[in-house]
């Protein structure tokens, strides 16, 4: 008679999430890199469609050595794919840094609340408010959008849950969620002129990190940060600057045109009309931005975002020499 | 109307100074409003408020307006409904992500709140996200009703039944805003006729299940009649 072996239940209390360092919000990696004074990278998963975890550790794979929190799209450009809180539960659970992405579009505010507690259950301890895309460039534009919260007012019910204890209800959580919060701005599209007051905005909710969209347009970016030290922002919340390579002069036409909030000058997309090798010009225009944003004041890291270019990530970081006085 | 609405965040400034004094005149009148009560005036300043504010700022009549800080551009014309804008989509030469024959509500939120006296202090105040149970109802009564709250001590209100006190978190975590537009974190009970007919027995529901301190029965009323926030409640 064959003898089956019954295996152990899983307890998921085994792992209890981190208790945040002292003058740390979180345990997270990326607040404990930032707050040491280091040149943080993040990065940016591309999602699989697909039910299976080991697609999951797969497309984080390239993204791992160098990414201090990877971060999880919450269904970007309104396109479906695996949820970011199944990748931030199996990323987290694998030891990996990540940043919960949280769009306003597909969830309303019971959702969101619940599923940051859930979250922070499994693990999470950074998360990324955003408003999200509107449906309309999505896979599926018939969706019905939410949009409860906007982000400014997801950050602060956030910071409520965390540093009050309760739900914007007013009802008692046992135990609050310690989370490192984060949200984004977009330099580079207008009101070019309002986008620091904006920023501001976020910082007043309770943003202690911001990853920006695409900078490709340095000199729209240096006159945003202009204004961002004017204001003292860059001292009271940590700035990581958006990267990412470009695939060619097509695909950068593509998407400055399709992709909502990307702004690439037309000198950019010469350069790569004119390159022998576009992805491998991609790649240095990806560099020398990365250098360059190391030399701005007030910026403390970069956020590369190399949609289905994962594989360049680590070489572009090493490239730059940003991570040189690590180790 | 789209071109009407363009017109009043380019006269922001003279819309602000116009609501101020109308704004003053309400709340003087307080006490009178309070006498024919705020439940039978619902209905009708609801519906000349619907009219005017429909006509110049395409108002949707969130039952919350927060005009005075969005540059006297109503944010529910936004796709997205931002509340904190703009979003991070706005098209070359200021046009909405969504829809992009449409100016960005925000860029001409900002414009118009430059124009104004105290606009771009008030556009930098966080905003709490809409409750969706006051869409449809005079926001102007409850901001009247609110500011004459505030002179009461909330203590004393929630001593009185006055004050809603599952809605006092909302209050918490936006309180600059607060200060600025009572109604966007109302604390009032609200008269019946400003609540859907649903919204009111769910809100009594959890209502009471969550404000333990008072008795269910006075809740109870408190939501079936019309406050008379001066006297407390409807004891």
């Amino acid at each position: 008679m064959i003898k089956v072996q019954t295996p152990e239940p899983f307890d998921p209390l085994l792992q209890v999430p981190l208790v945040p360092p002292s003058g740390h919000y979180s345990a997270s990696k990326l607040e404990r890199v930032l707050r040491a004074g280091y040149f943080a990278v993040t990065a940016e998963l591309n999602p699989p469609d697909s039910s299976d975890p080991r697609d999951v550790l797969k497309a984080a794979k390239p993204l791992i050595e160098v990414a201090d929190g990877i971060n999880a799209t919450d269904a970007s450009g309104a396109n479906c794919h695996i949820s970011s809180m199944g990748i931030c539960s199996l990323l987290s659970r694998a030891g990996q840094g990540v940043v919960f992405q949280i769009s306003c579009r597909d969830r309303n505010r019971i959702a969101i609340q619940g599923d940051v507690l859930g979250a922070a259950a499994m693990g999470v301890s950074a998360v990324l408010c955003l408003t999200g895309d509107g449906v309309g460039v999505g896979d599926q534009p018939g969706a019905k959008a939410v949009f409860d919260f906007d982000s400014i007012s997801l950050l602060r019910a956030l910071k409520t849950m965390r540093d009050d204890g309760v739900f914007l209800s007013g009802r008692k959580l046992s135990t609050p969620p310690n989370l490192f919060l984060g949200a984004a701005e977009n330099p580079c599209v207008e009101p070019l002129e309002w986008r620091a007051d904006r920023l501001a905005k976020k910082v007043e909710a309770g943003a202690d990190f911001i990853q920006t969209n695409y900078i490709f347009d340095v000199k729209r970016f240096e006159r945003f940060m202009d204004k961002v030290r004017a204001k003292g922002l860059h001292k009271k919340v940590f700035i990581l600057a958006g990267v990412g390579p470009l695939a060619s002069a097509k695909a950068a036409r593509w998407m400055r045109t399709n992709v909502p909030g990307v702004h690439i000058p037309d000198s950019v997309v010469e350069r790569m009309e004119n390159a022998e090798n576009p992805s491998k010009e991609g790649k240095e225009i990806c560099i020398e931005l990365v250098k360059k944003m190391r030399q701005i004041e007030g910026v403390a890291g970069v956020h590369i975002m190399a949609y289905r270019r994962e594989h360049m990530v680590n070489e572009i970081i090493e490239e730059s020499g940003v991570l040189a006085d690590r180790v | 109307m789209y071109s009407v609405r363009l017109f009043c965040t380019r006269n922001a400034a003279l819309f602000e100074k116009t609501y101020n004094v109308l704004e003053n005149v309400f709340i003087a009148l307080h006490p009178l409003l309070n006498k024919l009560g705020y439940n039978r005036l619902e209905k009708p300043v609801a519906t000349i408020e619907a009219l005017s504010k429909s006509f110049l700022f395409d108002c949707k009549m969130c039952g919350q307006c927060v005009l005075s800080s969005t540059g006297m551009s109503c944010p529910m014309n936004c796709p997205k409904n931002v509340r904190n804008g703009p979003c991070g989509g706005v098209r070359d030469g200021g046009f909405c992500e969504v829809n992009s024959q449409m100016r960005c509500v925000w860029v001409e939120a900002w414009n118009g709140a430059s124009k104004m006296k105290s606009g771009l202090e008030r556009i930098s105040v966080v905003q709490p996200p809409v409750n969706r149970e006051l869409a449809g109802s005079s926001s102007w009564l409850r901001v009247v009703r609110e500011k004459a709250e505030l002179k009461l001590s909330l203590k004393q209100q929630v001593a009185q039944g006055d004050v809603d006190l599952a809605k006092t978190e909302m209050a918490n975590a936006f309180p600059d805003a607060r200060k600025n537009h009572p109604s966007v974190a109302p604390l009032a009970n609200e008269p019946q006729a400003a609540l859907a007919e649903q919204a009111v027995v769910e809100q009594t529901s959890v209502h009471t299940s969550v404000d333990r301190s008072l008795d269910a029965s006075v809740n109870t009323t408190l939501h079936t009649s019309a406050p008379s926030l001066q006297k407390g409640g409807s004891k």
